[in-house]
């Protein structure tokens, strides 16, 4: 063989990195289509909602401040974020009933740069990492050695995919919500609180950031400004069919292999326009994603 | 009449936007009655009923539901008073299968096994809902939605059902077997209804009582026979010609409301 092991263990290790990357991307798409799917509203802040998770969890888990314990801080942070996600939804989003869906994005767009800047003036603008009881450990499977943190990454993101598919299936909660996007009226009829209901899954989207905002900030140093990425995260849930959970999952992981293979395969500059150029192919050949649940509406 | 009724609607008004859509109506409903409600297109007739189910709000005027005030009330809560509002069309959940659909009409309730028992109570009235319990909803045909959306209300346990054109997009035979299985809701399981329809001859025929809305008022009403006789409704709401002695129809007719 020309290509000796070493290059198979490369590739493979780019691989689980991609993919750890890419339940990230996952993870903020899912928050997209929870919204979207809830309240036909694109919540362009998602990306920044995983930023001010990630955030939060560092200022109650590292020492230099709270150094509250590791595993008490995260599920601390995540309840953090689901409130903000309903009390932004009571107090801001539920206003806007009746505005042109536009108002909203133009909203959440800005809701975007506030948080960015606020989260800039409490704890500076300079990248910080999330210390956790797993860093720098290493898994060792035959020759090939993985980041304890991606594993954790990547099983954590399927873990909770396939918590919110199965919410979405078999809980009254969550059919209320699947009966709330499809039919917002209908569902007035048989008694379901529309109202909290939109308010739950704004929480949801900011418990799913705040994850999805752990995750990133295990593996790498997030700054105010990571928050952008809720723009690959977006092709992501394109790419998924904006109306699928596991679509968006795999989306985002598509998305989190292209990148690297792009850079080892592409010129630098060139390899970070795979992935747009990868949604532009969908939106072309498969304009509903790959996993699209669109219908046609019968008349 | 001693007995109060179960439905009482007082001086309604209500907006749909800027336009004044129910301008004064009153009406009761009284236990074990079908009322019904009588009007062209644009009358009112579903505003009235989204307002007494409170998805729209009464700008003015009173909803008792035995003998509670409701209309400030959200939809849900008045849901959880056993009223429910069977939507006209196909206000159905098109993803969710038919099985959903139709449990998901009991959301506000908790007690299981009179929920199972209501479900097979539901599949042996609309045995079509049980052969397609899998499918998704939106596949379903127009009447087989309208019997799916009757079906989701009954999951409520009401006690009043709020049925808007229940007849609406369905041909005269399916027509015919829908308010023949409302009937037998009436009757067998003491279903109080207050029924808007525009087809004024089969709502006729099972209702005990019938009110006429024209422009968002009420503007005439009587027991079903005596408005089946009557010779307003004949000719505006029945389609019966009468022969003149000319031999046509006269085309200047006033109505004696007016």
């Amino acid at each position: 063989m020309p290509r000796g092991e070493g290059f198979d263990l490369d590739m493979m290790q780019l691989v689980i990195s991609g993919l750890a990357n890419g339940s990230v991307y996952g993870l903020i798409a899912l928050g997209f289509v929870l919204i979207y799917k809830a309240t036909e509203a694109v919540n362009f802040a998602q990306g920044d909602f995983m930023m001010l998770g990630a955030f939060i969890t560092i200022w109650l888990a590292n020492p230099q401040f709270l150094g509250i314990d590791f595993w008490i801080a995260v599920p601390l942070a995540i309840s953090i974020m689901a409130v903000l996600g309903y009390l932004l939804d009571l107090f801001v989003i539920r206003k806007m009933f009746g505005q042109p869906q536009i108002a909203v994005v133009i909203l959440t767009i800005a809701l975007g740069f506030i948080i960015r800047f606020v989260v800039g003036a409490i704890w500076k603008h300079e990248p910080q990492l999330l210390e956790t009881p797993f860093a720098g450990r290493e898994l060792r499977i035959g020759e090939l050695v993985l980041g304890f943190e991606e594993v954790a990454v990547i099983v954590v993101t399927l873990l909770l995919t396939l918590f919110l598919f199965l919410f979405f299936r078999k809980a009254k909660l969550g059919k209320a919500m699947q009966a709330a996007s499809q039919n917002q009226l209908a569902a007035y009829y048989v008694g379901i609180p529309v109202k909290r209901i939109q308010s739950l899954v704004w929480a949801l989207a900011g418990a799913v950031a705040a994850v999805a905002g752990v995750l990133f900030a295990s593996k790498g140093a997030v700054d105010p400004s990571t928050g952008l990425l809720g723009i690959k995260a977006f092709a992501a849930a394109v790419i998924g069919g904006f109306g699928s959970l596991p679509g968006a999952l795999i989306g985002g992981l598509i998305i989190g292999l292209i990148e690297p293979f792009a850079a080892y395969a592409l010129p630098a500059g060139y390899s970070q326009i795979a992935p747009y150029a990868v949604m532009l192919l969908v939106l072309i050949f498969r304009p509903a994603g790959i996993f699209s649940q669109m219908q046609k509406k019968k008349v | 009449m001693s007995v109060s009724p179960v439905l009482q609607v007082d001086n309604l008004e209500s907006y749909y936007g800027p336009i004044m859509a129910i301008r004064g109506a009153s009406l009761e409903v009284r236990k074990g009655q079908i009322v019904t409600i009588l009007g062209a297109n644009g009358a009112g007739k579903t505003t009235l009923l989204k307002t007494i189910s409170g998805v729209m709000s009464a700008a003015r005027g009173s909803i008792l539901l035995n003998g509670e005030a409701i209309h400030n009330m959200e939809a849900d809560e008045i849901v959880r008073k056993k009223m429910v509002h069977v939507p006209e069309g196909r206000e159905i959940f098109p993803l969710l299968s038919v099985y959903e659909n139709v449990s998901i009409g009991a959301y506000t309730r908790s007690d299981r096994a009179q929920i199972k028992a209501d479900l097979d109570m539901v599949y042996s009235y609309f045995p079509i809902l049980a052969e397609r319990a899998k499918q998704p909803a939106g596949t379903l045909s127009g009447g087989q939605q309208q019997m799916l959306a009757i079906g989701r209300g009954l999951m409520a346990a009401p006690n009043v059902m709020l049925l808007d054109e229940p007849s609406l997009g369905l041909s005269p035979l399916l027509v015919e077997e829908i308010f023949t299985i409302l009937k037998r809701l009436n009757t067998e399981q003491n279903v109080t209804m207050l029924l808007v329809e525009q087809n004024a001859k089969v709502a006729l025929e099972v209702a005990d009582y019938g009110y006429v809305l024209e422009l968002g008022g009420i503007v005439m009403s009587d027991d079903a026979d005596v408005l089946q006789n009557s010779k307003d409704i004949q000719s505006f709401y029945l389609g019966v010609r009468e022969e003149t002695e000319r031999g046509t129809r006269r085309w200047k007719q006033k109505k004696t409301w007016r």
